[in-house]
């Protein structure tokens, strides 16, 4: 319990760990979204490399990465064989019953594959390089201009704030409730299915009352420190746009760039 | 000796209840804070206590009566907000109080939300997690820290507001002895260097002998008011409100009982020991 990691933010002083989380996540909204303008070998080659590139500059070691995307790699799999086998075009490779496997639908499904994995290697970058705490100050500041029309993304920013907070202490709760409901003969860890999801009820109800509890408790607290919203208030930590921060944000732009014309060329 | 004759909060006849037509939760309350003084709160679960804490900072306003702190009536709008930095707050349970994600975090929220420059809070925030000894932690996350250590964040993070009086709601009754001695020891050095009102709401007796004043509650009433030396001459009236008498008044009471020949002064543990043994000598 005491060695959580809340989300998956991994310490570290690389390249990418000083990086303002402003610059962090506009490169990687900005990526997401033109990946889907690649469309041949040489474009998805040139962001693979940036990827691996931005790999190598956050000095995680590639566990870390590879255990992002554990969880997506069932996907990766599915997507890649459904691609492969409903896909068609070019010659064909295999014609055995009902596979037909073309090379044009071999390509296309590997890029599919590659997009994925791409999307799910810098997503996993931001999150293993970016502390939750200073992510939420980042996207606070950035949907800022929001506010103008009433967007309370202040108020936004705090409950993701006090909720990364609070993760570790319900956690620490579930388990003495766990514990308790154990102590009273219920069990949690074996049994069928139905009969386990039964025995999460008594689990959830004590943990919702006492999160209730908190909740009014910590209301009337922050209250009581002077909180009033986003009234003159002054902000403690800071976010400080960096050299480096312009440098990335001009390599994504240029890399934006050389796509864009690459798929209008054709290349 | 400093001076407690400003008064710095004035309570008069105030009345409070949750909910219309029922029963008051607060009645009729006459209260005077003098400043630089150590007011402890005492009385039964549900005498009222944090009602009137909540109701000293404005976070509750009375149905009827005034509170004024400082001069301002805390249901004057436009005071609000300094009234509430006026009076600062540490409550009972220290981990729903924990507003930020580590220790520095939590203690600047306070100051954040008084708009107080970057530079300043980074003063404060030293000086004031110095004070409580807990600036080696100061990026700690609070799952990391024990109950004490998250208490006394709390009240770095009430002083760094610079408050001239300090409401301890229970505020170390989730604690160890240990932590419990160390929370009242700067509690009483920021009360005497420091000059910061305290007031101290507990069950415990043997806290309040340290007060320089204390009032005893009993459903919504204030029962008795004055110095414990005085209070604890008679001992009835503790137990049938039904709190429990300090270790050393219990001695007291029982040895009187058996005949020894011991005054009803005697509050410190100390004072007692020597009453003691000084007993056959000055026959
Ligand atoms: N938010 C609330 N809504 C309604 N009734 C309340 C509320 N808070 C407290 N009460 C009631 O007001 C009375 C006084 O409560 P209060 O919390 O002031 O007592 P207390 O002296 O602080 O007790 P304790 O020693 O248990 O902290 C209690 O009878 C309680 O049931
Ligand atoms: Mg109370």
């Amino acid at each position: 319990m005491n060695n959580l990691i809340i989300g998956q933010y991994f310490p570290g002083d690389s390249y990418l760990h000083r990086l303002d989380p402003r610059s962090k996540l506009i490169s990687v909204f900005i990526l997401v979204c033109i990946i889907f303008i690649a469309n041949s070998w040489t474009t998805y080659g040139m962001l693979f490399l940036f990827t691996c590139i931005s790999v190598a500059a956050s000095k995680l070691p590639l566990r870390f990465i590879y255990r992002g995307l554990k969880p997506v790699f069932f996907i990766l799999l599915f997507t890649f064989i459904v691609n492969v086998l409903s896909m068609d075009g070019g010659k064909p490779l295999i014609d055995y019953g009902v596979i037909h496997i073309t090379s044009g639908g071999l390509v296309f499904s590997i890029f599919i594959t590659l997009r994925i994995t791409i999307i799910v290697m810098i997503t996993t970058l931001l999150t293993l390089t970016t502390p939750p705490i200073s992510f939420a100050d980042g996207i606070e500041v950035l949907f800022s201009p929001l506010k103008k029309i009433k967007v309370p993304v202040h108020e936004f920013a705090l409950m993701m704030s006090i909720s990364l907070r609070f993760i570790p202490t319900l956690m620490e709760e579930t388990d003495k409730i766990m514990k308790a409901q154990a102590a009273r003969g219920s069990d949690l860890s074996t049994g069928p299915l139905r009969q386990r999801m039964k025995a999460i009820v008594p689990l959830l109800v004590p943990l919702f009352v006492s999160s209730f509890k908190r909740a009014d408790d910590l209301a009337m607290a922050m209250e009581s420190r002077g909180y009033r919203g986003d009234v003159g208030r002054t902000r403690f930590r800071e976010l400080k746009w960096s050299s480096s921060d312009s440098i990335v944000l001009v390599l994504v732009i240029f890399l934006v760039t050389a796509l864009i014309l690459m798929r209008i060329r054709g290349i | 000796m400093k001076q407690k004759e400003n008064p710095i909060i004035d309570v008069s006849n105030v009345y409070y209840r949750y909910e219309k037509e029922t029963n008051w939760i607060l009645e009729d309350i006459n209260l005077t804070v003098y400043q630089g003084e150590w007011l402890a709160i005492t009385g039964h679960n549900g005498s009222g206590k944090s009602t009137l804490a909540k109701c000293l900072k404005g976070l509750i306003m009375p149905e009827k009566g005034t509170i004024s702190v400082l001069h301002w009536d805390t249901t004057d709008k436009e005071k609000l907000w300094d009234i509430r930095r006026t009076v600062g707050m540490v409550f009972q349970n220290p981990d729903n109080q924990f507003v930020g994600a580590t220790v520095k975090d939590d203690v600047a929220f306070g100051m954040e939300n008084s708009g107080i420059e970057r530079q300043e809070m980074l003063k404060r925030l030293e000086t004031s997690l110095k004070q409580v000894r807990m600036f080696d932690y100061v990026d700690r996350e609070p799952h990391q820290l024990s109950g004490g250590q998250k208490q006394r964040v709390a009240i770095a993070g009430i002083i760094a507001l610079e408050p001239s009086i300090i409401i301890l709601d229970e505020a170390t009754s989730m604690l160890d002895p240990e932590g419990r001695k160390s929370v009242m020891k700067l509690m009483r050095h920021l009360n005497k260097e420091n000059n910061i009102t305290v007031i101290s709401i507990t069950h415990d007796l043997e806290e309040v002998i340290h007060a320089d004043r204390m009032i005893v509650m009993n459903d919504g009433k204030v029962i008795k008011e004055g110095k414990p030396r005085d209070l604890f001459q008679s001992t009835n009236d503790f137990e049938k409100v039904g709190l429990d008498l300090p270790f050393t008044i219990k001695l007291r009471r029982c040895l009187k009982e058996k005949g020894l020949e011991i005054s009803d002064n005697a509050l410190f543990e100390e004072e007692l020991v020597n009453e003691l043994w000084t007993l056959y000598s000055t026959n």
